[in-house]
């Protein structure tokens, strides 16, 4: 049976890892390479970069850091941030990225999608969704959350599926960094409408909500940042409570 | 030596790195010259049916490839480079294959999750070299839609179960197919790389 995913997240700006809550007190973390093989070690299933300035003069160090990690790594990882052509998409997988992740642009250009699958396959594009629940539903914010559009997101979900996307990364603003789980509800609206894998992202606190996440919300993989970063927990830690509810989960070797 | 066949629409820099970080020399090759003297030819591949195929007839590979694997010298395909060995696939209009290996390439039976991605178990179906040292049932990467049918029974090595069990391994004596990424797939990955390797 396929095995539930997880992947932890690193947010990466001018080739370094930053830690930070809600984009404040960011602070240098170190190495992505380092943190890179770390998790490859500790029995993560998957990795993300994600480059939070993602301005044109980082994306030459973004690409030096991919090269650098997939020498060095032999599990799947993807890089999104800043994507905004088909050209884009290629400098990062050539770099050695297994899939890429797009979100602003997608919205603003849901031709990237198909484009994208066309070039590369359905398997190597992520669509990414930043969703805040509103009085009128759950809404796709764009610009790394600082601008709301008036897109329904479990619609926009099922588009970016019907244009090729080969996997969803559906991030829960409202919960990102309570720490009070992932958006169980989001989350189930979106797994009973499309066919396609969907990572469960924001709001992890405690080894339960991944379960959550999982088994109530539908996901196919959870992803989470800063439960592994400060070290409350461990991959191998999750892993194990997972399977001792269980959830199949690929045993870290 | 370890030659691998870049057909330009995959990154084949991790199945590479696969093989270099073990000790193993590796050269790349884009057409029939560098087939000659090879070894042992990978083909890796991620990507459409039709187009990898139209590639190996453009650059004239197909041949070489055959008379590779005539020769009794070993073949390994990942991927779309193990579907490339059947009769056909379906993939985007009925295109033919390399024909090595009996059997078709179909999309995954519905009600099924698609792109089948992620880490699922391998469960060995006969004795291979290929899977020699690797634990039953072991996780690999799997990434893909479409699935390989084989005619022949025997031409099976591994199955996975997807909402039912689908082949993920296939041999017929010097030449392998596997459906998942061992380049993506952490140390039993590697292991099987390396038993292709010392074949």
């Amino acid at each position: 049976m396929l095995k539930k995913r997880i992947i932890p997240c690193l947010d990466i700006t001018r080739g370094r890892v930053v830690k930070g809550i809600n984009f404040v007190n960011i602070r240098d973390a170190g190495d992505p390479v380092e943190w890179a093989r770390k998790y490859d070690r500790e029995g993560a299933d998957e990795l993300v970069f994600l480059d939070i300035t993602a301005t044109s003069d980082n994306r030459e160090t973004l690409v030096e850091v991919v090269e650098s990690v997939s020498d060095e790594i032999f599990i799947p990882f993807t890089v999104g941030g800043g994507i905004r052509t088909v050209q884009d998409m290629a400098t990062l997988l050539k770099a050695g990225a297994d899939k890429v992740s797009i979100n602003t642009a997608a919205v603003r250009n849901p031709g990237l999608i198909s484009e994208g699958a066309r070039n590369y396959g359905n398997q190597c594009i992520v669509v990414a969704v930043d969703v805040k629940r509103e009085k009128d539903g759950f809404k796709v914010y764009v610009t790394g959350g600082r601008h709301r559009t008036d897109i329904d997101a479990i619609e926009w979900c099922r588009e970016a599926e019907n244009l090729g996307a080969g996997e969803l990364l559906v991030t829960s603003m409202d919960r990102d960094g309570t720490k009070d789980g992932y958006d169980i509800e989001l989350l189930q609206k979106i797994t009973s409408l499309v066919n396609i894998p969907v990572i469960a992202s924001g709001g992890c606190g405690i080894l339960s909500h991944l379960y959550d996440a999982i088994r109530l919300g539908g996901a196919s993989a959870v992803l989470a940042a800063s439960i592994f970063h400060y070290g409350e927990f461990t991959v191998p830690q999750a892993k194990a409570y997972l399977s001792g509810r269980g959830i199949e989960i690929r045993e870290s070797v | 030596m370890i030659t691998i066949i870049d057909l330009g629409i995959s990154n084949i820099k991790s199945i590479y790195r696969g093989f270099s970080v073990q000790g193993f020399d590796v050269r790349v090759v884009t057409g029939p010259d560098g087939l000659k003297g090879a070894e042992s030819l990978v083909l890796p591949g991620v990507g459409a049916f039709p187009r990898a195929m139209e590639i190996l007839e453009n650059r004239g590979l197909i041949e070489p490839i055959l008379n590779h694997i005539d020769s009794g010298r070993p073949l390994l395909g990942v991927c779309l480079g193990m579907q490339l060995l059947f009769s056909d696939s379906v993939e985007h209009g009925l295109t033919r294959g390399l024909g090595i290996i009996p059997g078709h390439v179909v999309l995954f039976p519905p009600g099924r999750q698609v792109p089948h991605m992620g880490w699922n178990g391998v469960f060995q179906s006969q004795k291979s070299p290929i899977f020699s040292g690797i634990p039953e049932g072991a996780d690999f990467y799997f990434v893909h839609s479409y699935v390989a049918r084989p005619e022949q029974r025997g031409d099976v090595v591994s199955e996975t179960d997807h909402g039912g069990k689908f082949v993920s391994a296939v041999g017929r004596k010097n030449v392998f197919g596997v459906q998942f990424h061992p380049e993506k797939s952490q140390r039993p990955g590697l292991h099987l790389l390396r038993n292709f390797a010392a074949m």
